[in-house]
């Protein structure tokens, strides 16, 4: 029942990515509420897919990297749909849909099967929940920052036309940046913490130097940085928009890194 | 039946003739009393505002309403002459009448294509209407079916789009940068005539928090109690610059009075939130060297311009999709009234019909005698079915005509075939003066 569910909303999704790039292109009403119509269908059957799988699996499917990419998709278009009804910045979903779409269809090319759970595994979910929302954080602030940079660059070379209309204003755009780095640390901070208790726990070492385990480090020092760069020195409006971009750009890399090697 | 427009507008007459003509919405009621009353008329609107003046009536006869309707338009002012206004009005009947009043009301015939005040102002003008009772079946639906097209223009157009004054457009950039301009804080330099529009700009924009400097500091002391603003002297006003999110520079300066350096330390201190610049002087009076800094947005008089003149442009172009709409909507328009002469018809034939029904019964009735009730039933059954027979074919051809160009064809030569114009004159007679009880 999950896989169909699964594929139901893979196509949705695809469906969503292409009326929201449309959008992009084309005139703005004409639309809107289909693909805004279209990614909540998604996400509703993304959801019953996610529940099915629990059911079916007998435990927090977060087990596999299929699992992991799935949840990340979902809890991407839940921020969207979240984001898009508070402040209708509809625009936000030709980011964000693409991005969801792209990493669902990873998902779809990893194994899918429901693994068995060895007892050891039991508490790792809560490790993996923490540190894919961080990642959601992270890659919404890579959204804002790319928007902020597209934005930034009309208003500069006073090209304004296109795009420009319907992107929202630059302040918004860092705002919603420094927002989400502010909750993307924390929660990769308390994923880092549960996965080195719970290594400690399995292995007995919290820490062995894989791979893994470095570039989450690189990646919650980088966002360490980011973040006190911003309270402290101004790092915010253009120079911020950069941070986030290339950082989110390691994390991807990171990302690739692990799942090329497992 | 026809709906006929008069009128004048900015292309076709001179500012002076149609500052004269204008109806003022204080003459209105009475200007439109005397329209209603005024031979050949039957409903009537008056359009005016500064770029035109328009009369919009439904007659019974084209010609002699619009001769009509012409010399009402002479009679608006006392010191006119027909001679005078004559040559500069139009004329239009049926369904270029209604393009007409949808293009009006589409803002497709304004002087500054897709400005939003005209919807409004036609709107005010049929509710005006309405009061003065003026309108009738006509008139109200062409009208609100104007009103619905302008709307739809404004909503699926983009004609309406951006804005097509510098100081406009210089608030939309602006909004670009700042989501909420309620916050923030505009410095105006310099208090001269151009600063000012756009200070009153960005005050109806929301901008609450208003600094203003001036060489002359009275002038600012002057100019900011206008605006409820802060004053501030002149050889202090770069460090106010921190605090401010729009600088508007507008002083007569002949050299730059904002440099690199003071926009770099503005943002030094602001922790690099964003600023607007935006210089309306001529020569400049911001070093362009500014406009190269992170996180500092410069603008002058010739970029907006530049603006302005693409947003026109644009909705030139988007002036033929809303041309589209124009002339989609007209047809329905023109079959409706059609089938509104139509419809009498049918009544008045069956209404006919059914007289010369119930004469005859009574007529065979009083020859015949005693007959059982069944027996009248059948007689009764007999006459209806040959009238109902009968008139079946011709009225089905009539309600298909409705709505066909044809359909006042189809009315007309029925009416001569059965005899039915003293019938719908009653009709007429008997409507209007139930109209005038209800009133």
């Amino acid at each position: 029942m999950n896989v169909l569910f699964f594929e139901v909303t893979l196509l949705l999704y695809f469906l969503g990515t292409a009326l929201f790039l449309t959008q992009l292109a084309g005139r703005w009403e004409k639309g809107s509420h289909a693909s805004l119509a279209v990614a909540g269908a998604g996400f509703f059957f993304h959801t019953l897919a996610l529940v099915s799988r629990m059911i079916e699996a007998g435990h927090i499917p977060l087990t596999s990297m299929h699992e992991a990419l799935s949840f990340f998709s979902w809890a991407l278009v839940l921020v969207f749909l979240v984001v898009e009804l508070r402040y209708r910045v509809h625009i936000l979903g030709s980011f964000i849909l693409p991005l969801a779409f792209i990493s669902l269809i990873s998902a779809a090319a990893l194994p899918k099967e429901i693994r068995a759970l060895e007892p050891i595994f039991r508490n790792v979910w809560m490790h993996v929940t923490l540190s894919l929302l961080g990642t959601v954080a992270f890659a919404v602030a890579f959204i804002a920052g790319l928007m902020y940079l597209i934005q930034e660059h009309m208003l500069k070379s006073k090209h304004l036309d296109g795009l420009y209309h319907k992107l929202p204003a630059l302040d918004f755009l860092d705002e919603l940046n420094g927002r989400a780095i502010s909750m993307g640390f924390p929660l990769l901070t308390l994923g880092i913490i549960t996965g080195a208790l719970f290594a400690e726990f399995a292995r007995g070492s919290f820490l062995n130097w894989n791979a893994e385990q470095i570039g989450a480090l690189g990646t919650w020092l980088f966002y360490l940085v980011v973040l006190l760069g911003r309270v402290t020195v101004g790092w915010r409006a253009k120079k911020a928009a950069y941070l986030t971009v290339v950082g989110f750009a390691g994390v991807v890399f990171t990302l690739v890194g692990v799942i090329l090697k497992g | 039946m026809n709906i006929v427009a008069v009128g004048l507008n900015h292309r076709t007459a001179p500012v002076e003739l149609r500052e004269r003509l204008a109806v003022t919405e204080a003459r209105l009621p009475e200007a439109l009393a005397r329209l209603k009353r005024w031979p050949g008329i039957d409903e009537g609107v008056i359009l005016s505002t500064c770029n035109r003046v328009e009369l919009y009536a439904v007659v019974k006869d084209t010609e002699l309403g619009l001769e009509s309707l012409s010399e009402y338009m002479v009679t608006i002012a006392a010191d006119v002459s027909p001679g005078e206004v004559e040559p500069h009005l139009y004329r239009l009947d049926g369904a270029d009448a209604i393009k007409h009043l949808f293009r009006v009301a589409a803002s497709l015939d304004s002087m500054v294509i897709g400005e939003p005040q005209i919807l409004g102002q036609v709107k005010e003008a049929f509710e005006a209407a309405l009061a003065g009772k003026s309108t009738g079946v006509v008139l109200n639906k062409v009208v609100k079916k104007a009103i619905s097209v302008g709307k739809r223009v404004r909503t699926e157009t983009g004609i309406a789009e951006n804005a097509v004054s510098v100081s406009y457009a210089a608030v939309e950039l602006a909004k670009k940068i700042f989501q909420n301009l309620a916050e923030k804080t505009v410095l105006l330099v310099g208090a001269g005539e151009m600063g000012k529009l756009a200070a009153r700009h960005f005050i109806s924009a929301g901008v609450c928090r208003v600094l203003i400097t001036n060489r002359n500091y009275d002038r600012a002391l002057d100019v900011a109690k206008r605006f409820n603003a802060l004053p501030v002297p002149f050889d202090e006003f770069h460090h106010e610059m921190a605090g401010a999110d729009i600088v508007v520079c507008a002083t007569a300066a002949d050299s730059f009075v904002i440099g690199p350096e003071d926009v770099q330390r503005a943002l030094h201190s602001r922790r690099n939130r964003p600023m607007f610049l935006i210089d309306i002087s001529d020569p400049r009076n911001i070093d362009p060297a500014v406009g190269t800094l992170d996180n500092a947005y410069l603008y002058n008089i010739d970029d907006l311009q530049g603006q302005v003149d693409m947003n026109i442009e644009q909705r030139l172009r988007e002036a033929r999709n809303a041309e589209d709409i124009v002339r989609a909507e007209v047809p329905s328009i023109v079959m409706w009234m059609k089938s509104l002469e139509v419809v009498p018809t049918i009544v008045a034939l069956r209404h006919r019909a059914n007289e010369i029904q119930r004469a005859e019964i009574e007529r065979i009735m009083a020859k015949l005698g005693d007959l059982s009730p069944r027996q009248r039933a059948l007689v009764e059954e007999l006459a209806a079915a040959i009238t109902n027979k009968l008139l079946h074919s011709p009225l089905i051809a009539l309600k298909a005509e409705a709505d066909s160009p044809n359909g006042s064809l189809f009315a007309e030569t029925t009416q001569r075939l059965f005899d039915l114009e003293k019938e719908l004159q009653r009709m007429s007679s008997e409507s209007s003066s139930e109209q005038g009880r209800r009133e």
